[in-house]
């Protein structure tokens, strides 16, 4: 069960890797960011057909996030019935804030993830109008406050998720059974977390200020 | 010293518990907390009310058998047993809120008094090595090396208290189990039940309905002997291994 939580979040942690680098390329201006996108539909052709590889990925990130949430949900289940009376004091001693929120934080990514998809995959919510391009999607939303807004907090959250996420794998794979390993999964966690953050709010916020238009 | 304690009282496994408040005087800063609750007991008993159970047993910090909920930290604010802990660790006039261990695998019997015969039946399910007894052999017949035997010994350490699953937001019994792999798991003695004994425990401990392990790291901060995380990686190790057939 958290095997499978670990793996499947390793999985997300990949892809999340690969969405931020590729979304720096709108800093790159129109035709980079546009090309691209498009080579993202034709990678692999002509072994894959069009959108194929995306199809590949898409269909992998789906059965991921089934079997994340699944296990994940049965894990609370599990918590909540092996104290069914609760503390009426209760401290916190030790445990990081990004631990203690992991499932309110992982809620509020699904959510998300759900609006993000509505946004720039289908265009079903579209603030920025109907427009052409990619990179014209892209910048016509960041422009918007709003929209801005509800990625950079969305950002912070898997920042946060991200971190107590890898550290989490890898000790439910067993790969931190020293103090030097497990300072070094820490380390390796608040990098993967902080950068994968970091990456994801450079193109809103440069849109936002104007730097990239 | 003066405390306001509210303690738990539940007259037995099925009653409903509630918190009452005392109001204890006279403390002395080097009592340790369970003198301070037997002065509250023979106030109590002065009086012809009922005394508060609580469990102790070596008041030295090694038996394991004590161990309260202080004011929302397992064994209070110290790194140490609750009979081990002492007033001093508190301020004149504040409120102390007592609590047993809550776990549903640890059902109150009374008072703070809970009962973890879980834990024995974890240890049944695998934590042993099985020896032919009545020919002891020479104790330097197997040696082992210095950092395992290190590493064997801090495992060891664990006296089963149950601060883990008490600290434990999932209220999971990991580092308990995670003590037990890694203590056996270092000594040659421990390797031919290995990969039977991380199954047939972890098997046990999911039965007796504690909760799966999220990693959050509170077990070892409230553990009295600070039996770190590194144990419940091994035990995730051992446990991958042996699902696999590795060992």
């Amino acid at each position: 069960m958290k095997l499978l939580m670990a793996v499947t979040g390793l999985i997300f942690v990949g892809f999340v890797a690969l969405h931020a680098y590729g979304n720096l390329m709108v800093l790159g201006g129109a035709d980079t960011f546009n090309t691209y996108a498009h080579h993202l539909r034709t990678f692999g052709q002509p072994m894959l057909p069009y959108e194929g590889f995306l199809w590949v990925l898409r269909v992998v990130l789906l059965v991921s996030l089934a079997l994340h949430v699944y296990s994940a949900l049965s894990l609370w289940g599990r918590a909540n019935g092996a104290r069914s009376t609760r503390y009426a004091v209760k401290k916190a001693a030790a445990s990081s804030l990004a631990s203690r929120t992991m499932r309110y934080g992982g809620i509020a990514l699904f959510f998300f993830i759900v609006f993000h998809l509505l946004h720039l995959t289908t265009h079903t919510i579209h603030p920025q109008g109907t427009v052409a391009t990619p990179y014209e999607n892209v910048v016509g939303s960041f422009e918007l406050w709003w929209v801005t807004l509800i990625y950079v907090v969305a950002v912070l959250a898997l920042g946060f998720h991200l971190f107590h996420g890898v550290w989490s794998a890898a000790q439910t794979l067993g790969l931190t059974s020293t103090a030097a390993a497990r300072a070094r999964a820490k380390l390796l966690a608040h990098l993967v977390g902080g950068l994968i953050a970091l990456a994801f709010l450079i193109p809103p916020l440069a849109i936002l200020v104007r730097i990239v238009k | 010293m003066k405390l306001t304690l509210k303690i738990w009282r539940q007259d037995g496994p099925r009653a409903r518990g509630e918190l009452v408040t005392y109001v204890v005087e006279d403390i002395s800063p080097d009592m340790s907390f369970l003198e301070m609750l037997d002065v509250l007991n023979e106030q109590l008993n002065a009086k012809g009310e009922e005394p508060i159970a609580f469990d102790s047993d070596c008041r030295e910090g090694i038996c394991g058998m004590c161990g309260l909920m202080i004011s929302g930290e397992a064994h209070g604010p110290e790194k140490t047993t609750t009979c081990q802990l002492h007033m001093r660790s508190f301020r004149d006039g504040e409120t102390v809120t007592i609590e047993p261990w809550r776990a549903d695998a640890f059902p109150v019997i009374r008072d703070l008094v809970v009962n973890r015969s879980a834990f024995d039946r974890i240890i049944q399910a695998g934590g042993f090595i099985s020896v032919n007894t009545g020919s002891a052999p020479k104790a330097e017949a197997v040696l082992v090396p210095k950092p395992n035997a290190d590493r064997a010994f801090m495992a060891a350490e664990c006296i089963g208290c149950g601060a883990c699953v008490a600290a434990c937001p999932n209220a999971a019994a990991m580092l308990f189990m995670g003590a037990k792999i890694t203590h056996l798991g270092e000594l040659p003695q421990g390797q031919p039940e290995r990969a039977q004994r991380v199954k047939a425990m972890v098997a046990q401990h999911d039965a007796e309905g504690f909760g799966g392990c999220t990693n959050i790291g509170e077990c070892s901060a409230a553990c009295p002997k600070g039996i770190p995380l590194d144990v419940i990686s091994q035990l995730n190790h051992d446990l991958r291994k042996a699902g696999a057939g590795r060992f």
